[in-house]
């Protein structure tokens, strides 16, 4: 008999642990997701405006995540603080890829497009190999460190604040694009380039800001990523690749849809990694790409 | 049907779509092909025949990755799939049941081509960047099951186990790179000649239609995603080929390496630096980036340095902003314009 209590008794121990553990991969799952729908607004913005991919996407994150721990290990600037510099850093980033390479993209087949910014991509990852080597650096004692329990979790506090700030650059975002004149510019050019420039609206210069907003984004990102998270050259591709999933699953030019499917993707992911084998948790990512593309080919919120 | 080809290709001479060569052409390309089978006896080091043999499966690769995209249209970013698999396929059947690496390669070319049909069917309907994006993850998907997968030796990889009775048997020579050499080079031959011969056939005048018109071609009759999965079959194929070779060149099975990203990538990269939908531009940019990352290698070796990435990315910008034809179209004007002389 105290066998069989016993058993029920761990039985019941352990239901409540894998209970907290559910809890625990879904409250990290959506931390990361903000994380991810932060990489992948940008992406989704400038596809919008132009119907280009910006293969150098991950590139520019990992960029970011540089700027932030060079001014953390030289000017002794905590990433909090270097958070607006760094974003502002990755907007005139944007508008010189823009101006110096996109604008003369524009008129080229898609071929040239996607290699064009391949090539970006590839330069700008080698040459962060050859001028910070290969090595994994960290930013060893940020201001926020350290965790939180609720309950029986554990948040980690950088991870709270990352998500928190991306949620708050989502807001304000979505705040320029719906309610202000340059905003309403935007999402004109991005509906329709040529009505757009019938109303006097500078399609040109919009998207020039649409490239600055998007690498703004993932400043911010990279910037709050850097707080927990390796900083080494090829810390861009994996965020690039869920960033593309993202964008695909949110369709592609929306706003809300990737916050939605960056959401996801975090959920899934880190779910996926409790409930089957860890390292193949991007795997059930992809597949769900691929079966979302296959059956809806223009996202779960494409336009049409 | 024969005629009716034949009837065609008149029509396209007729319309100088075909020019037939002039004769300094033609014995350009017979003194190429000399230089090439007299390569190895002219330069000797063991350098130049390394380098030479990486361009050679270079070249094959970036045409298989060209008959996708510069004919069918659908840019693939997974392509290092079939590279990892022709590996594979060779070296596991050769490792553990002792098969001549000659049936591996074929067996490979199979399982490739099987492969491209699992992958192109669901996938190739889908439009541009979509297409594009889900190759990229099936191709990092690919990679993470073989780093997983403990019968063919996981992340640690595999090694073609070494045997010195048979080299042209076994396909290994621990002597000299030369066979080597005339195997890629064989290998790149028939590629090409394939090539030649499909941009030329019916099979090739509908692929190249429906990637300009698709949907002209489709009003045509042409059935677009049945042609697109053969393309894409036919690459995969090619691209087995080179990677059999590849693993018997080098002996030693990385996943991390065979199945990367970055192999889809050069092979685009090479292609459209030549040009891509051409017959030669994938070996032009194969014979300018291969020596351009083996030089840079020697320069910072062992530092973990290389600038050739760099090259790599400036040059295929600057190529993408003011020529994305590819470089070999610059050469085919400046012949043009000598050819015929402006009024």
């Amino acid at each position: 008999m105290h066998v069989l209590v016993n058993r029920l008794t761990t039985w019941g121990r352990a239901r409540a642990m894998s209970r907290d553990l559910i809890i625990q991969a879904i409250v990290s799952g959506l931390l990361m997701g903000l994380i991810y729908a932060q990489v992948a607004v940008g992406l989704s913005l400038i596809f919008g405006l132009m119907e280009i991919v910006n293969f150098a996407h991950g590139e520019f994150l990992m960029l970011a995540m540089f700027t932030a721990f060079w001014l953390w290990a030289l000017a002794g600037l905590d990433p909090l603080l270097s958070l607006p510099l760094v974003a502002a850093m990755l907007a005139v980033a944007g508008m010189l890829v823009h101006y110096g390479l996109i604008a003369r993209l524009l008129k080229a087949p898609m071929l040239a497009q996607v290699c064009g910014t391949f090539g970006l991509a590839i330069a700008l990852r080698a040459g962060a190999q050859f001028l910070w080597t290969p090595d994994f650096r960290t930013i060893s004692n940020p201001w926020i460190a350290g965790r939180v329990q609720i309950g029986a979790i554990f948040i980690g506090q950088p991870q709270l604040v990352a998500g928190a700030i991306c949620l708050l650059s989502f807001v304000v975002l979505w705040l320029f694009v719906t309610r202000t004149e340059t905003g309403l510019g935007l999402q004109a050019t991005a509906q329709d380039r040529q009505a757009a420039e019938v109303l006097g609206i500078a399609t040109e210069r919009m998207s020039a800001l649409g490239w600055a907003i998007g690498l703004a984004c993932v400043g911010v990102a990279g910037t709050m990523l850097s707080t927990f998270f390796y900083i080494f050259p090829d810390v861009g591709v994996s965020f690039a690749l869920l960033a593309f999933v993202t964008v695909a699953l949110g369709g592609f030019g929306s706003i809300l849809g990737s916050l939605v499917a960056g959401l996801l993707i975090g959920l899934v992911e880190s779910l996926g990694g409790l409930l089957l084998d860890p390292s193949y948790k991007t795997l059930i990512v992809f597949a769900l790409y691929l079966g979302v593309v296959i059956v809806r080919p223009n996202g779960l919120f494409g336009r049409f | 049907m024969a005629s009716d080809q034949a009837r065609m290709l008149e029509a396209a001479r007729a319309e100088h779509l075909w020019p037939r060569p002039p004769l300094w052409m033609m014995a350009l390309a017979t003194t190429g092909g000399v230089a090439l089978l007299a390569f190895p006896f002219i330069f000797q080091t063991s350098f130049s025949h390394h380098t030479m043999i990486l361009i050679l499966m270079y070249a094959l690769m970036a045409q298989s990755w060209n008959v996708v995209a510069g004919f069918s249209g659908q840019i693939s970013l997974g392509h290092a799939i079939f590279f990892g698999i022709g590996a594979y396929s060779s070296t596991v059947l050769f490792a553990k049941y002792g098969v001549t690496p000659w049936a591996g390669l074929l067996v490979g070319m199979l399982i490739s081509t099987l492969a491209a049909i699992a992958i192109g069917v669901p996938t190739l309907r889908l439009r541009g960047h979509y297409f594009a994006i889900a190759t990229l993850l099936i191709g990092s998907s690919v990679q993470i099951v073989f780093q997983r997968w403990d019968w063919v030796g996981a992340a640690s990889g595999l090694y073609v186990p070494i045997n010195r009775t048979s080299p042209w048997f076994y396909l290994q020579f621990h002597t000299s790179k030369v066979p080597y050499y005339y195997l890629a080079l064989a290998a790149a031959a028939a590629g090409y000649f394939l090539v030649w011969k499909l941009r030329r056939s019916r099979f090739g005048f509908r692929l190249q239609a429906l990637r300009d018109e698709p949907d002209a071609a489709a009003s045509l009759g042409i059935a677009i995603a049945r042609h697109k999965v053969m393309a894409f079959m036919i690459s995969g194929a090619m691209m087995s080929v080179a990677g059999s070779l590849y693993g018997q060149y080098v002996l030693v099975l990385d996943p991390e390496r065979l199945f990367s990203a970055e192999i889809s990538i050069i092979v685009l990269l090479m292609t459209v630096l030549g040009g891509s939908g051409t017959l030669w531009g994938p070996a032009l940019g194969a014979a300018i980036l291969v020596p351009l990352s083996e030089f840079s290698r020697i320069w910072f070796g062992g530092t973990g340095r290389t600038l050739d990435l760099i090259i790599y990315g400036i040059l295929i910008m600057l190529v993408c902003m003011w020529r994305p034809s590819g470089i070999l179209s610059l050469l085919e004007e400046r012949v043009r314009r000598r050819a015929r002389p402006a009024p």
